[in-house]
Formats: C-alpha cells, sequence, structure tokens
C-alpha cells in the first residue's frame, strides 16, 4: 500500500509540475467588450436617416423620441445613466465638429450629425477650450499691443479666466434652457412638427461655439478691421448653424413669433463675440500717454493722442 | 502495477503510524501588524514609495507601480510648491497679477477630477484614485520648470531669458503630457484615447501658461 500511495503521489507531482508549467492552461478569461447593441442601435436608424435630408423630419421626430426613451433607460442616481451622455467615439466628435464650421445649406445639424446621441462630451470641452482661448488669447494680444512702451508692465491678468469661464459657460448652458423651455410652451401652444430635447439644444449650442477657438486665436493681430472681419465671418458660420437648426421648429407658430426667436437667437449670439471681443483685447489704437519729450530750452512738451 | 503483484499485506500487520500536518500557528495579523515598528520606518516606507514613484515618471516606462499603490502625497507636495512658488509675483492694486494660492489649488484638484470622470465617463477601467494619483505626479516636471524659471528670473528678465524659460517650460509641458499618457492611455477603449487625451493636453497646457507668465515683482 505504501508504493501505491508513492505512486499516486508522485502522478499527482508530475500534474502539478504541468499545471505550474503553464497556469494560463485552466484559466479563460471571457473578455467581449460590448459593442453589437451599439451596432445594433445604429443599424436601427440607418434607413430611416438616409431618406431624411430635408430639414423636415416628419416622421422622424417620433422614431428619434422613441429611440432617445429606450437608450437612457439607466434611473438618474447610477454612474451608467451619466455614460450614456458621452457614448461618442473621436471620429464622431470630429464629424460634429466639421459640420458645425462647415454647414451645408438645408442640412440640419440636429438631424445630420447627432441623430438622437447628444453627447456632453464637446460642450463641455469646446467651451472650457474657448475660456482658456480667449484669455490667453487676450493676453497675448495686449502684450503685443502695448509692447514696448515704457510705461507698461506685463501682467498675467489671472482674474480674467475666471470671468471668461462664467460668461461662457452660463452662456452655453442657460441660453439653451431658456430656449427649451420657450420651445416647449410653444408646443403646448401650436402643434410644431419638428422638437428638440434639452440636450439636442445644448450639443448645438456647444458645437456651434467651436468656430470662435480658430478666430479667438486670429484675433490677437491688432488691426480693428481684420477683427471685426473675423467677428462677422465666424458669426455668420455659427449663426447659420443655428438658425438652420431653429427655423424649423418654430416655423410653424406665428410668424411674428418666429422671426422674434430666431433674431433673438442671433442677437444673443452676437452679443457673446462682441462683449468677449470688447472685454478681453483691448483696442489696437489705444494710446497712453507719449514720454514727456524735453526741448533743448527747457520747456517740455507734451503730445497726447488718443 | 505490475510491480506490486506480489505483494501481500497479511492481516494482522497494523498500520499505524503518525501523520502530523503541520498547522499554521501565526494569525496573518503577526506577518503584516505594523503597529510596533518605530515610527522611523513607517515614515520611510511611505517616502520611499513616494520617491520611487518620483523616479517613475521621470523615467516613463509602462510600470504599474504608479496604478497599483497610488498614494496622494506626492500630488499634494508637488500642487503646494508650485501654489507657492507662483506667489510673489506682480500684484497691481488692479488685482490683474498672476493666480492666488487658492487658484492654483483649485485648478489642479479641480481639473484633475474633471479629467478623470471624464475618462471614466468615456469608458475607462482606471480607479478614480489611480487616476488622480498620476495626473498629480506627472505635475512634477513642470514643477521643476516652475523652479527653474524663477532661478532664471533672478539673474534677469529681460529677452533671454524669457526665451530660456520659453524652452523649459515647452520641454517639460511635453515631457508631463507624454508621461501621464503612458500610463493612462491603455486604460481607455481604442477608438476614444485622442477624446481622453485631449483635457490631459489642456490641463496641462494651462499649468504651463501659468508658469510661463510668472513676472516677478
Amino acid at each position: 500500500i505504501a508504493c501505491l500511495v508513492m505512486y499516486l503521489f508522485a502522478e499527482f507531482d508530475d500534474a502539478a509540475n504541468l499545471l505550474a508549467a503553464n497556469p494560463d492552461a485552466t484559466t479563460i478569461s471571457i473578455d467581449e467588450p460590448v459593442e453589437t447593441p451599439k451596432n445594433q442601435h445604429s443599424r436601427l436608424q440607418e434607413p430611416g436617416r438616409e431618406e431624411d435630408d430635408e430639414l423636415l423630419g416628419t416622421d422622424d421626430s417620433d422614431k428619434t423620441e422613441l429611440l432617445a426613451g429606450q437608450k437612457k433607460s439607466a434611473p438618474f442616481w447610477t454612474f451608467e445613466y451619466y455614460q450614456t451622455f458621452f457614448d461618442v467615439d473621436t471620429y464622431q466628435v470630429l464629424d460634429r465638429i466639421k459640420g458645425s464650421v462647415f454647414p451645408v445649406p438645408g442640412k440640419n445639424f440636429v438631424r445630420l450629425y447627432i441623430r438622437s446621441n447628444p453627447d456632453l462630451y464637446g460642450p463641455f470641452w469646446i467651451c472650457a477650450t474657448l475660456v482658456f482661448t480667449i484669455a490667453v488669447s487676450g493676453n497675448l494680444s495686449n502684450f503685443f499691443i502695448h509692447l514696448g512702451k515704457p510705461t507698461y508692465h506685463y501682467v498675467p491678468e489671472f482674474r480674467k479666466v475666471s470671468i471668461a469661464a462664467t460668461t461662457i459657460y452660463t452662456y452655453a448652458w442657460l441660453v439653451p434652457l431658456a430656449l427649451w423651455g420657450f420651445l416647449v410652451w410653444r408646443n403646448s401652444k401650436v402643434m410644431n412638427i419638428v422638437s428638440y430635447s434639452f440636450l439636442e439644444i445644448v450639443c448645438v449650442y456647444g458645437y456651434s461655439l467651436f468656430i470662435y477657438i480658430p478666430t479667438a486665436i486670429l484675433w490677437i493681430i491688432p488691426q480693428k478691421v481684420v477683427r471685426w472681419v473675423l467677428m462677422v465671418f465666424s458669426l455668420c458660420l455659427s449663426g447659420s448653424v443655428l438658425v438652420m437648426t431653429f427655423w424649423p421648429a418654430v416655423r410653424d407658430d406665428n410668424r411674428r413669433i418666429a422671426v422674434a426667436t430666431v433674431a433673438t437667437i442671433l442677437l444673443l449670439h452676437a452679443l457673446l463675440a462682441v462683449g468677449c471681443l470688447a472685454y478681453f483685447f483691448d483696442a489696437p489704437e489705444l494710446d497712453i500717454p507719449a514720454p514727456i519729450i524735453p526741448a533743448h530750452n527747457g520747456t517740455t512738451v507734451i503730445t497726447k493722442s488718443l | 502495477f505490475p510491480g506490486l503483484a506480489d505483494v501481500s499485506i497479511s492481516q494482522d500487520i497494523p498500520v499505524e503510524g503518525e501523520i502530523t500536518v503541520p498547522v499554521g500557528s501565526h494569525s496573518p495579523d503577526e506577518d503584516y501588524s505594523t503597529l510596533d515598528e518605530p515610527v522611523k520606518d513607517t515614515i520611510m516606507r511611505d517616502l520611499k514609495a513616494v520617491g520611487k514613484k518620483f523616479v517613475h515618471v521621470m523615467y516613463p516606462r509602462k510600470s504599474s507601480a504608479l496604478l497599483r499603490d497610488w498614494d496622494l502625497w506626492g500630488p499634494l507636495v508637488l500642487c503646494v510648491s508650485l501654489a507657492l512658488m507662483l506667489q510673489g509675483g506682480s500684484a497691481d492694486s488692479k488685482d490683474d497679477g498672476g493666480p492666488q494660492f487658492a487658484e492654483v489649488f483649485v485648478i489642479i484638484w479641480f481639473g484633475a477630477v474633471v479629467i478623470t470622470l471624464n475618462s471614466k465617463l468615456l469608458g475607462g477601467t482606471i480607479s478614480f484614485f489611480q487616476s488622480l494619483c498620476v495626473l498629480g505626479y506627472c505635475v512634477m516636471p513642470l514643477t521643476v520648470a516652475m523652479l527653474v524659471c524663477r532661478l532664471v528670473l533672478l539673474a534677469g528678465a529681460g529677452t533671454i531669458s524669457f526665451i530660456i524659460r520659453l524652452i523649459v517650460v515647452g520641454a517639460m509641458f511635453a515631457w508631463s503630457t507624454l508621461a501621464s499618457t503612458a500610463f493612462l492611455a491603455d486604460s481607455q477603449p481604442p477608438n476614444r484615447k485622442a477624446l481622453v487625451v485631449y483635457p490631459i493636453f489642456l490641463f496641462y497646457f494651462v499649468i504651463s501658461w501659468m508658469i510661463l507668465t510668472f513676472t516677478p515683482q
């Protein structure tokens, strides 16, 4: 029996050695990325989207409402609920940015790019980038304008970062909130065919602010004409994105209210641009009083230019 | 078993003996109890861990030590020293000067938290404090740059010193971004890597800007 037991132990030893040699032999890791639900979701949308090239989405709005309802099913106090707002890939974000910079006349930004998958990544980080771009560009442009003047001492003007952040984030979140509330109220009075959810409006506003980032960088150039041309150009581009998005949502309403709504949208957008230019960028022709030029006969001549 | 065929065991041979299995008499607490060690050992162990992580940031390889044993001592020390070194700048009566201590502190910590939340919302697998740890430790090259800038500014504040500062801060900014990307990029889904790396770039850019625009009174 002792020999039998020894033999059995030897066999166990061999098996143990084998197992030690290939420790992965018995481990199976199941690590599939959860890709299939997303593919199904996008395939569901494809047939509907291909025909929808007009601004008017007739039965699409119903479908999008349904699909939107199906997607965000996690309760709002869980982390997964907020993950559904960040369900975008790199190429999608880049496509949406491209769509906001090159608006195609006749195509609706929300229908074409957002497609009931509004994300919060774009609005949040575009606003953050814009805040720092405006603050840094304003500081740089002031530095170059006042360079060489003897009484000028460079300051980093860090206070302006907080002001820029407050302004831009307020604009990007409160104006969509007001607009959404207004559209919901009008929807209850007049049956509109096209209606947007709050997140889609935030998305459109966020992506439409993207054009201001290169504009703010180019505003460093200390020429008044150049700055105003840039401002008008960027205002046209982003304004057209907003107009083409919101005109179908209000055009079934009373004509005057529809025009007033779109005009208010554009006015607020222009106000933001003009305000940023005026506050963060000093005017190029601003001259501090020229230095005192001592004349030879002892009198001093002071020249001032405005 | 052919060799045992002719073995016969008679019935009256007792099979007896002693099989003793050594019972693990040591409790797990005894091995890991650090209550009785001298205080110097405790402090030195933590200091060594923090120092090892600094070395990992200086030579960023894909090691998991930074991620596995995260701690926030290093980021705290770096953040406080950076915020202290950014004080004493030009402060006009118009209060238009550089960032206050609290502003630097808030920007670094709030920025790191937002970036961590962003990467988790995009589907990253790294834990919250691991990401904070990496982002905080990777501020170290920029703290070194701030030290160098202050030393250069002691010598003078002309154009040459500005160019030196620009080069140093630029190099350290690139080092910080590459180091933190090396640690954090692997935990992201592959088609969203750029979405996660960009906020890190913006974060270190803002800190570099604060360092570069520091002007002494």
